[in-house]
């Protein structure tokens, strides 16, 4: 069986209650998320999925030329592209928190009517998350540079990478 | 470890015992974590999620607590084993059915499980028999902080826990409770119930089976925030509403003692009496019957059965585990003689001592 919204298969089966008559919803797991997470009045509007809420935070104060050009911002660490982000409703890095902020921000507040985390945090904080977000770009510009065929750079890469890597391995 | 040991026994979840466990099934926890060194699920390349899993499995072995832990390649598992393990739900259905490197680690009382490469890198899921939501917590509390201890999780200070979907963001975390609800089912009152538990921003999923009709009246309620509200108050909001949908359901049953008696009599010994005598059955009739029948030992209608059996015979039934104890796959006809008579066998032999017609 199909998501109701997407092609994907629908792995969530939702008993609605709230209606006349229990009616059952079939969703993708991004589809189920997005639909119980929306308040009952959103849920009537076939539209509702995380593409389009984001498309109606966006639409807000931007022309259709900001919006393709947005689409097309890639994160300089793992590639995507906030279209893909906004087709698939997956980030690809943790570092789309960063370079997409703005964009996420409205997003994240319409989902959890908050905009902070209060909760556990790592005993040990984010240590050396730049060298970690490195970590990822490295590995994806050494796949690329074995694509292009260029060895000498792809060589050079995989020795930063094991660098990197070993400082990690001391650390913990 | 073989899957076939584990299909005899119950499992943590289905042990029917813990706090209001006539009502509550299950107390469950999961937490969502990735790697800070990697990109999202989405964004890996085959090499990358070999890498996790090698991490992951590695700094997992390490671990002294957990040597006894049991290691499930989910990539190269059979169909019928991987819907095993969903019906068991040491994993997700969506690990199930994903693509590329995945695995599982499973605690042998099957307590935990540790999924790797599912929609994050690392999934911790607890679960706890009947209403146990702090036990709960501070099992997955302590797993998590034994797993950071020798990672970097891609964390954020004002984001917390990064995700790969942001409506995981934050804690990570989703807190559910399973429950039987059949008396609120019975007098109609289950939809207004619900509709109250959405306005307070709980997601309310019915449990369901092969095909896509709800069944036995079992509900999972869980949160949908992850962000901006602590661990403990994420529980506590659940913790919070959970007595009042048992003290409502108490009361339903306690209604329908009263007012229809006779016909609720009628209704678990007949599903009693179908669950003993069916020729062919399906999951769904199964479970619908076995609910009834549950509630029954609740109310003291029936007398000589007992809840741990009756979740033996939820479990078992199901159509992987059907399989997995017959030791061969069966196509869906087969499978429903195969359950008529694995129920026949167990709910017969009890009766042995007894002369079933009295009751
Ligand atoms: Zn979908
Ligand atoms: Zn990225």
């Amino acid at each position: 069986m199909k998501c109701q919204y997407c092609e994907k298969p629908a792995t969530f089966h939702i008993t609605e209650l709230t209606g006349d008559k229990p009616s059952e919803l079939h969703f993708c797991e991004e589809h189920a998320r997005i639909y119980l997470t929306q308040s009952s009045h959103e849920q009537q509007e076939p539209a509702s999925s995380l593409a389009g809420v984001l498309a109606q935070h966006l639409k807000v104060g931007q022309t259709a030329e900001d919006l393709a050009q947005l689409d097309q911002r890639a994160c300089p660490v793992c590639g995507v592209t906030f279209y893909e982000f906004r087709h698939a409703g997956r980030l690809g890095c943790p570092h789309d928190y960063v370079c997409f902020h703005d964009e996420l921000m409205p997003l994240i507040v319409n989902i959890h009517g908050a905009n902070e985390h209060v909760g556990k945090r790592p005993r040990h904080g984010a240590r050396e998350a730049g060298d970690q977000t490195r970590l990822i770009q490295l590995r994806r510009e050494m796949k690329e540079a074995v694509e292009q065929e260029d060895y000498e750079q792809a060589s050079k890469l995989r020795d930063e990478i094991r660098r990197l890597e070993k400082q990690r391995g001391k650390q913990t | 470890m073989k899957l076939e040991d584990l299909a005899g026994q119950c499992g943590e979840w289905l042990r029917g015992s813990g706090p209001e466990s006539d009502i509550v099934i299950s107390s469950r926890i999961r937490l969502a974590r990735n790697l800070a060194e990697f990109p999202f699920i989405r964004k890996c390349t085959d090499q990358d999620r070999a890498q996790i899993e090698r991490v992951l499995h590695e700094h997992i072995q390490r671990v002294d607590e957990w040597k006894n832990l049991s290691y499930v390649d989910v990539a190269t598992l059979e169909d019928v084993d991987r819907q095993f393990l969903v019906e068991r739900q040491l994993i997700s259905r969506e690990h199930s059915e994903a693509e590329g490197a995945r695995s599982v680690a499973i605690d042998p009382h099957e307590k935990f499980s540790l999924m790797v490469n599912e929609e994050d890198h690392l999934r911790i899921q607890v679960m706890q028999s009947g209403l146990d939501l702090q036990s709960a917590w501070a099992q997955i509390d302590h797993i998590d902080n034994l797993i950071e201890e020798q990672v970097t999780y891609a964390f954020h200070e004002r984001w917390g826990y990064l995700t790969a979907c942001p409506t995981n963001v934050g804690t990570g975390m989703r807190v559910s409770v399973m429950l039987h609800l059949p008396a609120l089912v019975i007098t109609r009152q289950i939809e207004k119930v619900f509709r109250s538990l959405h306005k307070i921003g709980l997601a309310v999923r019915g449990l369901y089976g092969e095909g896509s009709q709800a069944m036995g009246d079992f509900y999972q309620i869980s949160n949908q925030i992850t962000l901006g509200r602590s661990e403990q108050q994420l529980i506590a909001q659940i913790s919070d509403v959970v007595p009042v949908l048992i003290d409502y359901e108490r009361r339903a049953r306690e209604f329908l003692v009263r007012e229809s008696q006779k016909d609720l009599h009628d209704r678990v010994s007949r599903a009693y009496g179908i669950l003993c005598t069916a020729q062919t059955i399906s999951s769904e009739e199964t479970m619908h019957l076995l609910s009834s029948v549950r509630m029954g030992i609740n109310l003291g209608l029936i007398r000589d059965l007992e809840i741990p059996t009756l979740n033996k015979l939820f479990i078992h039934t199901q159509p992987a585990h059907l399989q997995k104890l017959r030791g061969v796959e069966l196509d869906t006809a087969n499978r429903n003689i195969e359950r008529a008579n694995y129920l026949q066998r167990h709910l017969r032999k009890r009766d042995a001592g007894t002369d079933p017609e009295k009751n």
